[in-house]
């Protein structure tokens, strides 16, 4: 994928995925009126035939997806995160308990969402999702890991919640460590030996640069991008537990029952070790700039690194 | 199968039996509404519709969709007479382990496509297949029932405009039209109008008929093959429990099992 030298949205890379797959007649793409927004206007732009339009109307569209993978297809369905919700019932009765292979891609996920205010700012998509037997729970952190990740789906056997966001950020892998990517599997971007922080999405990119803060005083910090939410990687994570005996975990997400949820059932049954959760603290979002409301709500880079610093100091 | 009239309405009298026999097995159920049903899915099974009992997940069968998934004893009922199900089958209804679950569920039972229990899904997901069907240039047919009081879910109305939008002429919907749902009659719980009307109005082609007339439930499938350029709805008015008449037209039995002396009764009316 050629670099945008600002960086990339994962929503990019999900449309630049479903490019990828245009040979192949058993991919159909469906749309709910969002498109342009989640990028599935690419495919449609190539392959109209293998492209179904079913406007504003997000609860036909789950169901519709379903027949379709019943009868051979491999349906990649999308809008905007918050407006999946509206289908959670028909995800979890019509596609989960079924175990149907639809791939339900929600963009302009999270606080990173911004000026659209909070009615568009999904904050709960992964907790719902991840709540559901036989989900696949993703979130990516940049257009180049959506673009592997999404094409990791094809093959994919049970059916899915990808959530992508909608602004870009910089990127945290080339090409070639985008390769590396396996669903299910978190991707160690630095390793150190005092605090573990695991994050997703856009948050990757902060727990980065919290990184590189605590190295100058310091800390020598693990980063995993935790692109899988479920199934967790809970052998990284027991094994981060272990390794530095302090975690954080960050996301653009509530930090009830998300990345942050899922860590804490990890440890609490593996092995208990003082865990830090930077996210939204149980509140709506606003109107605002992306890294405004990430400062306003505290989930900036100097934030992550003073929640490792309270971590290290339970130990 | 192609089945004349008269074996037809013998092969719906068996299932009646059966239906009655498992909502009374277990002390549980949905007779009411698989009753006033199982007309027209004996005309379906035993008429028309491309399935195989022994390939049950043939790819190019034709799809039967149970939207109203409570009425699983009408389902399971047919699906016996046509090879699908045994006897030990019917009497696993609602237990565990059971092929025959509450609701229709295709994880469980061979033959059923589409796990519905949840009002107001299947039309999506038939249109979902007729789609496929047409992508993969078959002659295959999807065939959904809906409940009257099920048209009351919004998701209902998202799927009758998305098959006009998309022209889907290999689909039929049957509006099982008893008039009664879960607490009392529609009218009481929220007024129907005049549903073949709002039908009509977003495109479809649309015939009413009789649905416990085995001549007019034949016509009426054979009609809905010939309609062309976008898709058909039977509305069939039914009456709820039909067949035993403590249960006709009583919402009592809507979701609601016979006791010893009503099952004898029945059974005698039935025989």
């Amino acid at each position: 994928m050629s670099a945008p030298s600002g960086g990339g949205a994962s929503r990019d890379g999900y449309g630049a995925a479903l490019l990828e797959m245009l040979d192949d007649d058993k991919v159909v793409v469906l749309e709910a009126d969002l498109g342009k927004s989640t990028k599935s206007c690419l495919f449609r732009a190539e392959k109209p035939s293998h492209t179904v339009s079913l406007g504003i109307a997000e609860q036909n569209m789950m169901l519709v997806a379903a027949g379709m993978s019943t009868s051979g297809y491999v349906p990649f369905a999308s809008t905007f995160a918050i407006f999946t919700e509206r289908g959670f019932e028909q995800v979890r009765n019509g596609i989960a308990r079924p175990n149907i292979v639809v791939h339900l891609c929600g963009s302009h996920g999270g606080i990173h969402t911004g000026t659209d205010g909070s009615s568009a700012q999904s904050i709960e998509d992964l907790a719902i999702y991840r709540t559901l037997p036989n989900m696949t729970v993703l979130h990516p952190c940049d257009d180049v890991s959506a673009k592997a990740l999404t094409l990791a789906l094809r093959n994919h056997d049970r059916p899915s919640y990808m959530r992508t966001a909608r602004n870009k950020v910089p990127r945290s892998y080339s090409d070639e460590s985008s390769n590396e990517l396996k669903i299910g599997k978190g991707y160690v971007h630095r390793t150190g030996d005092d605090v573990a922080i695991i994050a997703c999405g856009v948050m990757v990119n902060e727990a980065l640069e919290a990184a590189e803060m605590l190295a100058k005083s310091g800390i020598q910090a693990t980063v995993v991008d935790m692109h899988t939410i479920k199934p967790l990687d809970t052998n990284l994570v027991t094994e981060l537990a272990k390794r530095c005996g302090a975690l954080v975990t960050a996301e653009d997400h509530s930090i009830i029952g998300g990345l942050g949820g899922a860590v804490a059932e990890c440890l609490v049954s593996h092995y208990p070790v003082p865990l830090e959760r930077i996210g939204v603290q149980d509140r709506f979002g606003e109107s605002g700039g992306s890294d405004e409301l990430l400062e306003m709500l505290n989930m900036k880079a100097k934030n992550i690194a003073d929640a490792a610093q309270r971590a290290i100091s339970r130990t | 199968m192609g089945l004349e009239i008269p074996e037809l309405e013998s092969m719906a009298k068996r299932c009646r039996r059966n239906i009655v026999r498992m909502v009374y097995g277990i002390g549980a159920g949905h007779p009411g509404g698989s009753l006033s049903a199982i007309d027209m899915l004996t005309g379906l099974y035993g008429h028309r519709l491309r399935v195989d009992s022994d390939n049950p997940k043939w790819s190019d069968r034709d799809r039967f969709i149970m939207s109203k998934g409570h009425a699983s004893p009408g389902v399971y009922s047919i699906l016996h007479e046509r090879g699908f199900l045994t006897e030990d089958d019917l009497a696993s209804f609602r237990k565990l382990g059971g092929s025959c679950q509450g609701h229709v569920d295709m994880k469980w039972c061979p033959g059923v496509d589409f796990s519905a229990g949840s009002l107001g899904m299947g039309l999506s997901f038939g249109i979902g297949c007729s789609l496929a069907a047409k992508l993969d240039g078959s002659d295959r047919t999807s065939w959904v029932m809906l409940g009257d009081g099920e048209l009351q879910e919004g998701q209902v109305w998202e799927g009758v405009m998305s098959a006009v939008h998309h022209e889907i002429d290999n689909l039929t919907v049957i509006v099982d039209r008893n008039g009664i749902q879960n607490d009392d009659f529609c009218e009481t719980q929220m007024r129907m109008f005049d549903v073949s009307e709002k039908f009509a109005s977003f495109g479809w082609a649309v015939m009413e008929i009789d649905g416990h007339d085995m001549a007019q439930v034949v016509d009426a499938i054979d009609w809905a093959d010939q309609v062309k350029g976008g898709p058909a709805c039977i509305v069939m008015h039914t009456v709820k429990g039909k067949g035993v008449s403590y249960m006709e037209n009583n919402p009592k039995f809507h979701g609601a099992a016979p006791n010893e002396e009503q099952f004898i009764l029945a059974m005698e009316e039935l025989s």
